[in-house]
């Protein structure tokens, strides 16, 4: 029988190397994994590459990680926001290497790593900084810069509903990067508000089928 | 020398005007500051469908205090409301939307544009401790239209429509129309011309206040 469905944390977070690099999920806090993040901070894996919109905010989840010295680098879109005190005395001190990376280019690299195309052309950012030292070539008259999939050793996400072969829906806008993230990972850990027997999910409603999904662990959200 | 006097345009005056010329059936996405006003002053009953990056496609305004919903929010991270017809897609699909030409148009807010259509808007400086870019360059790259709205000058009087940009880039030659509060300008292949001026302003001194040469449009030229 398949069983993806995981009880405690430690079992959630088993075998996360140190120097891995960890994708994790959300847009802002909405769609974020919270207690996953929780999970890896218990975990005490270390050197991390973290891939996220952004750099986390105030002094838990994603900036406590990085306050805790285990992020080596983190490869994200807008890591300056409102509260991301953390993230910006690490970088300025230098001890925290920075990828930034336009969003769509961010999310399409993983959904390329995911559907095993290792490398696009973009016209996005074509003749600006964060193209600089990539390859270009036109096509139909439009300049584009060549991007490489980016591949993750660990996915955290956040789903609403989940099954035990690891099927998953989402609410609303919490969906962002979730599941292009799901596709990107060798393994996908994703923490769900409910459980549900296998087979009651309507198959028309699941977002990420299992086949992207390692493990799941029920973590029931407060309303 | 003294000039006549005129009136500049408010934020919301500015937001107004974008929203004036905007069609009933278009798909928009719009940035953070003036441009998220432009929603307020769509006329009610003129349907056009607000996108949202963060992957919400029909996006409506601020829910009541009431019905406020964590799960659902803007690119700004303030929570917003669905329109009935409206769908949540991934972000992936959410950028094909935008980088594969979907959107009709998108409104973004600038630091300067330039007459070829150049837009700097996400870093001020090429040693900016911790630039953030979000998706700028994608929207800017990928909409079909790339409006901006934005003050004519900075706070100090520095011009920000330019001959070319002295900020990092955002995006090459897309700006399509720039919406200020002293004036409406199409970016043309001869540069940028004047669609309409705020009330009692003069060309000179509209001019005097911009980096880059102007000149009025045709009245045939302004087109969307």
């Amino acid at each position: 029988m398949i069983n993806k469905i995981v009880r405690t944390m430690a079992d959630a977070m088993q075998g996360i190397a140190d120097g891995a690099t960890v994708l994790v999920g959300g847009f802002g806090s909405v769609g974020q994994p919270d207690a996953l993040i929780d999970g890896l901070i218990e975990q005490g894996a270390k050197d991390l590459t973290i891939v996220a919109n952004n750099a986390g905010t105030g002094r838990t989840g994603l900036a406590r990680l990085m306050e805790l010295g285990r992020v080596r680098k983190i490869i994200c879109s807008y890591p300056r926001s409102a509260g991301s005190v953390v993230f910006e005395e690490l970088y300025k001190a230098g001890k925290l290497e920075l990828e930034i990376v336009p969003q769509g280019t961010l999310a399409e690299r993983m959904r390329a790593a995911g559907a095993g195309v290792p490398a696009f052309y973009t016209p996005t950012g074509y003749g600006t900084l964060l193209a600089e030292g990539k390859p270009t070539a036109e096509f139909n008259g439009k300049p584009c810069v060549l991007e490489t999939a980016l591949h993750g050793d660990v996915a955290l996400v956040q789903g609403l509903a989940g099954d035990r072969w690891g099927n998953l829906t989402y609410r609303r806008s919490g969906r962002n990067f979730n599941p292009v993230m799901a596709m990107a990972a060798a393994l996908t850990i994703v923490q769900v508000d409910e459980l549900a027997p296998l087979g009651t999910l309507d198959p028309e409603q699941v977002v990420t089928p299992g086949i992207f999904v390692d493990r799941v662990i029920h973590i029931p959200q407060a309303a | 020398m003294s000039e006549a006097a005129f009136t500049p345009l408010s934020r919301k005056q500015m937001a107004a005007r974008v929203a004036q010329d905007i069609p009933e059936g278009w798909y928009v996405n719009l940035g953070i500051g003036i441009p998220t006003l432009v929603a307020d002053f769509v006329p009610a009953g003129r349907e056009v469908v607000f996108h949202s990056e963060n992957g919400v496609l029909g996006m409506g305004p601020a829910p009541a205090p009431e019905d406020a919903d964590p799960w659902l929010i803007n690119a700004g991270k303030q929570q917003v409301t669905l329109v009935r017809g409206g769908a949540y897609v991934h972000h992936a699909d959410s950028f094909a939307m935008i980088r594969g030409g979907h959107l009709d148009l998108c409104v973004l807010g600038a630091f300067e544009v330039a007459e070829n259509g150049d837009i700097a808007n996400w870093a001020t400086s090429a040693n900016d401790s911790a630039p953030a870019v979000g998706g700028a360059m994608d929207l800017s790259a990928g909409a079909r239209r790339l409006w901006v709205v934005m003050e004519h000058t900075t706070k100090e009087g520095a011009p920000r429509l330019v001959r070319r940009c002295s900020y990092p880039l955002t995006a090459m030659g897309s700006v399509r129309r720039v919406y200020t509060n002293l004036a409406v300008l199409d970016v043309t292949p001869e540069g940028f011309a004047v669609v309409e001026m705020a009330p009692g302003l003069t060309l000179e001194a509209l001019q005097a206040r911009t980096d880059a040469p102007l000149r009025m449009a045709a009245k045939t030229e302004g087109s969307l």
